[in-house]
């Protein structure tokens, strides 16, 4: 299970810090979004991985850590809102400049 | 009641803001007052809390009372003392300059300042790492919304870039509380430095590569040289009194690494201790360089101020990169009259854009001005302190900051930092003799400018010859401070009592 888990997570992570770089503000929020999602995996991963873990701590059996998850929690709700504000504010840019380059040029094609 | 005073910067804020979102637009008088108001209840607070904490007694405040390390815990010493006063200082200064007209060209500016001041109070205050992301997100949440106050196209390019390069930043310090966390367990700053201490050996490469994470995200925030490209045009583009208020955010950055690398990475850390200096007493350096180069190119005011900031960051961090008791008094003082200093001169760029209409504050020549004179004078007063010339406190806290380096230091740090500063001079003195000498014949126009404006501009620019005058009692605190950093196991003891027992 940690194999899968460590390649999702990277491969996300490659996947949207690849377009996050691109040129136009859509791929960019692609990116941002799938950044996110691998923060989100990442941190989850960070108590350590547990299968059938109790989610209430009783004296003697393994249990899930708790504090991951209210991180994650976190984390993905500030991450919500930032990418509406993202959105928004990309589709703002792309009507007030005329073009939806992060630059806002317009002879740059891709 | 005294016991909850720790947390009124954070609550305080927080209530004005949402008495504000009462109506989008309208009752502009009502906002104002409020807004004022719960500014100025802020500097009382904060004046309080600097009182307390200069006895050298450490004090925190368990929300929930779920005592450290388990709850969350806002942490009251010297050093978060002093910058949620400097703060508010600011904040009174920008949220009057802003009754003079800026909060009318928008939705919601009172609102979103007082929510920027929580989340830039709450940075300061908070003893818990996750508690700081979060705290920074509120900041910057905030700023997003100010930065694009009254519109237009040059703000809105400059937001896609902060906003984006923010995000990305969100995303690595959240990569970096995750590592540290898996590490050693903890999050809150001094449980993680006390365990710190007994570390396993294959866990260090972790640690090592979470602590240099964080440092990029705060670099990003402080504007460090690598990360930097996004800070003129952002402080340039946003509104004036938005723009003052900045003058902190990059300040926020440098706490940060003064607070993480001191408290966690302190002394009792092993092999970890102070793994950051290296890379901050370069970038430091290059910093100072780098924007020595723009403010002599800037061809606009605002875009000089912005580039004076940049001195001012490369300034600071290098005293961080010294790492000694002196360098942090030394920029700490710096710290304080540079923030308002700048915040000051983005007013007062405003306002000389505003009387010279068309041209701006593009360095050209203009029409002349009305009140030509008195925005003359505090030009060049407002140039003598931020260039560090005497007599203003920006000589003597650029005297403090050399005069703490120490030998091969000394060597790198006075050349570059002399050079950057006759870079500033030579820019601003162009600037001035444009702007004020080299105006086309004819009468003045334009109408004279707000007693508001005048206001908040002095205000913020009184702080040069009020920390000469004071300079006596506001070193000897911040040398005070700056022991208090070097010993981080005070802090850790108060925090956590049990520490001291098991070593």
């Amino acid at each position: 299970m940690e194999l899968l888990y460590a390649i999702t997570t990277g491969v996300l992570t490659a996947c949207g810090l690849y377009l996050t770089l691109r040129g136009r503000t859509f791929p960019v929020v692609v990116g941002l979004t799938l950044l996110s999602y691998a923060v989100n995996l990442f941190l989850f991963s960070m108590g350590g991985l547990t299968t059938d873990g109790a989610a209430l701590v009783n004296e003697g059996t393994q249990y899930a850590d708790p504090l991951p998850q209210a991180l994650v929690l976190t984390a993905i709700v500030i991450g919500f809102a930032m990418t509406a504000f993202v959105v928004i504010l990309a589709m703002r840019a792309r009507s007030e400049v005329g073009n939806d380059h992060v630059d806002g040029k317009k002879e740059d094609r891709e | 009641m005294i016991q909850h005073l720790i947390v009124l910067p954070v609550v305080l804020p927080l209530v004005a803001g949402i008495l504000l979102l009462y109506q989008r637009q309208g009752l502009v008088r009502y906002k104002r007052i409020v807004s004022v108001v719960a500014s100025l209840l802020l500097l009382l607070v904060s004046i309080a809390l600097v009182r307390q904490a200069a006895s050298g007694e450490i004090t925190y405040y368990a929300l929930g009372d779920w005592q450290p390390p388990f709850g969350v815990v806002l942490v009251l010493d010297r050093l978060s003392a002093l910058m949620v006063l400097i703060t508010s200082i600011l904040a009174i200064g920008a949220v009057v300059f802003a009754c003079g007209g800026d909060d009318e060209k928008g939705s919601n500016f009172h609102g979103l300042f007082q929510w920027q001041l929580l989340g830039i109070n709450g940075a300061f205050l908070t003893g818990d790492l996750f508690n700081l992301f979060v705290f920074f997100e509120v900041l910057l949440l905030a700023s997003y919304a100010l930065l694009l106050h009254g519109g237009g196209k040059a703000r809105i390019q400059a937001s896609v870039h902060y906003v984006v390069l923010n995000l990305a930043g969100s995303s690595l310090f959240l990569i970096a509380v995750g590592i540290l966390y898996g590490a050693t367990g903890t999050l809150n700053m001094a449980d993680m430095g006390y365990k710190l201490a007994s570390l396993p050996a294959e866990r260090e490469g972790l640690v090592t590569a979470g602590a240099l994470m964080l440092l990029v995200v705060f670099g990003l925030k402080a504007a460090i040289l690598p990360l930097y490209f996004w800070l003129p045009r952002a402080y340039a583009a946003a509104p004036a009194p938005v723009a003052a208020l900045f003058a902190i955010m990059t300040k926020v950055g440098v706490y940060a690494i003064l607070r993480v690398y001191s408290l966690i990475f302190g002394e009792q850390a092993g092999s970890l201790v102070a793994l950051e200096q290296p890379w901050v007493w370069w970038l430091s350096l290059a910093t100072l360089a780098a924007a020595g180069v723009g403010v002599m190119a800037a061809r606009d005011l605002r875009l000089l101020v912005a580039y004076l900031v940049l001195i001012s960051v490369g300034t600071l961090l290098a005293g961080v990169g010294m790492r000694s008791v002196d360098a942090t008094s030394a920029l700490l003082y710096y710290l304080i009259h540079t923030t308002l200093v700048t915040g000051g001169l983005f007013l007062l760029a405003e306002m000389i854009g505003l009387q010279r209409g068309k041209p701006g504050t593009r360095i050209v020549k203009g029409r002349p001005l009305v009140q030509g004179n008195a925005l003359a004078i505090t030009f060049f007063i407002g140039a003598i302190a931020v260039v560090g010339m005497p007599p203003l406190s920006g000589a003597l806290g650029k005297a403090m900051v050399l005069v703490a380096a120490e030998g091969t230091q000394r060597l790198w740090l006075w050349p570059l930092l002399l050079l950057a500063s006759l870079a500033s001079l030579i820019a601003l003195s162009r600037a001035g003799s444009t702007l004020f000498w080299r105006s086309h014949r004819g009468s003045p126009s334009g109408s004279p400018l707000s007693r508001y404006q005048w206001f908040g501009m002095l205000w913020l620019l009184s702080a040069a010859p009020l920390l000469v005058v004071f300079a006596g009692p506001v070193s000897s605190y911040t040398q005070a401070t700056g022991e208090q950093l070097a010993n981080p196991q005070l802090l850790i003891e108060t925090l956590l009592p049990d520490a001291g027992e098991t070593p």
